[in-house]
């Protein structure tokens, strides 16, 4: 690990100004993404600013009725938490799906949104990666994509976003609060992160120094009409090839209104407002069901070792809606997929 | 005179105090060296392991301020002020945690690497307290590996322990 100074920041406001003023600054909180990162050279801050100590922890009521969650809210206290167990189990699940309850308890919401790619190259220093060093290429398009995008991708980078807790916030249709040295903004969740384009160094629209201080929820709907599914490559602990977030409000037999959101499969959590659209009004049958994936998948595109995602997040998001009708939710303990 | 590695190979030591197995420290510390370098090679705590040095294998478990984390991706400096308890914290030979009387009993390891972090595991997801089935502990204690397979008596072993009326009492 390359050597670096430490700051501790006891203000937003004196994190933002110390990051903001250095170039080579960043913020670390949970830290078990940016160390790892740190280790094999990935990332080289020069500088890091330690955000821990700020007031950031709370899960507070808003006045819409949902929920804000402090940008500094561990994983595993967000998942356990009563009001999100009971108002946002799909955002529960999703983030039980994740990691290990080791790395939950020491990752944070925040840093959760920001995490990297885990895309191989990416990590491998010894070989082109156009996120880790703009304008090197990209080894991944030609080399062992298993784990690569298949929606969304650039002639410049194919890596996935790692999250499955930003899935079930894209689709619960989070907000991000965010402060920076220009002040406060909130942004969707479907602007916050990015596709590659011909500058995949950048995952998300945050400025330099500007720093994510809290998530929020609307208030709760969908009832028991939800599901994360996530496959992979074992039972726990790996990051999804794909995995679906679904929320249906359901009217008798028929959909009133559809949310899918996909991971592991684009730079961001994947999804489609005109996909979800073809759900209105139609009954839960497979039928309808295939059609919205087909439309969420349009344009996907394998490079050899993903095109199986293909047919896989086709799968899966028909297997996903059906969970969600039924009212049974995929249990994130008990394996089997029904 | 013994050499102090960490404090040699970094840039501008940081002041931190640490209490850690339930003794205070004062420490110097350079801001890259994590939690579990520290433990390993400036306290003499060699039972958390380096297996795989990213939070992928959970053989560096320990309890910080009674919560089980990967130390290899902790930086020391972060930890100021915190309560660690290791393996070595746990229980030492004579007395022994009742989790380690447990891996005994169901012969839960063969190599050994990986069993204190599994131990720490346990106890922080015992804290914890959301593992009620065999199926929620085999998901909870996930982030542990075993190169030997040993899982199966692991899984007795815990359940052993958390079936225990005694020691759940002594939780609460």
């Amino acid at each position: 690990m390359m050597n670096f100074s430490y700051t501790r920041a006891e203000t937003v406001a004196e994190a933002i100004a110390a990051v903001a003023g250095d170039p080579a600054a960043r913020f670390i909180a949970g830290g078990t993404n940016l160390v790892d990162l740190m280790k094999y050279d990935v990332m080289k801050p020069e500088r890091l600013v330690d955000i821990t100590r700020l007031p950031l922890r709370e899960i507070e009521a808003t006045d819409a009725g949902g929920l804000r969650i402090g940008a500094l809210v561990p994983n595993s206290d967000l998942a356990y938490d009563a009001r999100v167990q009971r108002d946002y189990p799909l955002l529960a699940s999703a983030i039980l799906a994740g990691a290990s309850a080791q790395l939950r308890n020491a990752a944070t919401t925040g840093g959760n949104l920001l995490q990297r790619t885990r895309c191989y190259y990416f990590y491998d220093v010894a070989t082109p990666c156009n996120k880790r060093e703009p304008g090197s290429g990209c080894a991944a398009k030609t080399g062992v994509n298993r784990v690569n995008a298949i929606l969304g991708t650039s002639e410049a980078c194919i890596a996935t976003h790692p999250s499955d807790m930003c899935v079930a916030l894209a689709a619960l249709e989070a907000t991000v609060h965010v402060e920076g040295p220009n002040g406060p903004r909130v942004l969707p969740f479907a602007e916050f992160h990015r596709l590659p384009g011909d500058a995949p160094q950048h995952d998300n629209t945050l400025a330099h120094g500007e720093m994510v201080v809290a998530v929020e929820l609307p208030a709760p709907r969908f009832g028991r009409n939800h599901t994360y599914l996530k496959l992979r490559d074992r039972l726990s602990y790996a990051f999804a090839l794909v995995s679906v977030a679904a929320a249906l409000e359901m009217d008798g037999e028929g959909i009133a209104e559809a949310r899918i959101a996909l991971g592991g499969v684009a730079h961001k959590p994947w999804r489609v407002p005109d996909g979800e659209a073809v759900l209105k009004g139609k009954p839960a049958t497979p039928d309808s069901f295939g059609a919205a994936a087909d439309v969420i998948l349009a344009g996907a595109k394998g490079y050899g070792g993903n095109d199986f995602k293909i047919e896989l997040a086709r799968r899966a998001i028909v297997r996903a809606l059906a969970q969600a009708a039924a009212g049974e939710p995929q249990v994130q303990s008990d394996k089997t997929v029904n | 005179m013994e050499i102090d590695r960490l404090t040699a190979a970094g840039p501008t030591a940081v002041s931190i105090a640490l209490k850690v197995n339930g003794v205070e420290r004062r420490l110097e510390v350079p801001p890259s060296v994590t939690l579990l370098d520290l433990l390993r090679e400036r306290l003499d705590l060699t039972g958390s392991k380096k297996g795989c040095d990213q939070g992928q294998c959970g053989a560096c478990t320990v309890l910080v301020n009674g919560r089980r984390v990967n130390a290899c991706l902790q930086l020391a400096v972060m930890n100021d002020g915190a309560e660690i308890t290791t393996i070595e914290g746990v229980g030492q030979p004579g007395a022994l945690h009742p989790l380690q009387e447990a891996f005994i009993a169901h012969d839960a390891f063969q190599c050994g690497y990986c069993t204190p972090g599994q131990i720490c595991s346990a106890i922080g997801m015992m804290n914890e307290g959301h593992a009620k089935t065999e199926a929620e502990i085999r998901e909870l204690m996930s982030g542990n590996l075993c190169r030997c397979g040993a899982y199966g008596n692991i899984v007795d072993a815990i359940e052993d322990v958390m079936g225990r009326s005694a020691f759940k009492e002594a939780a609460e």
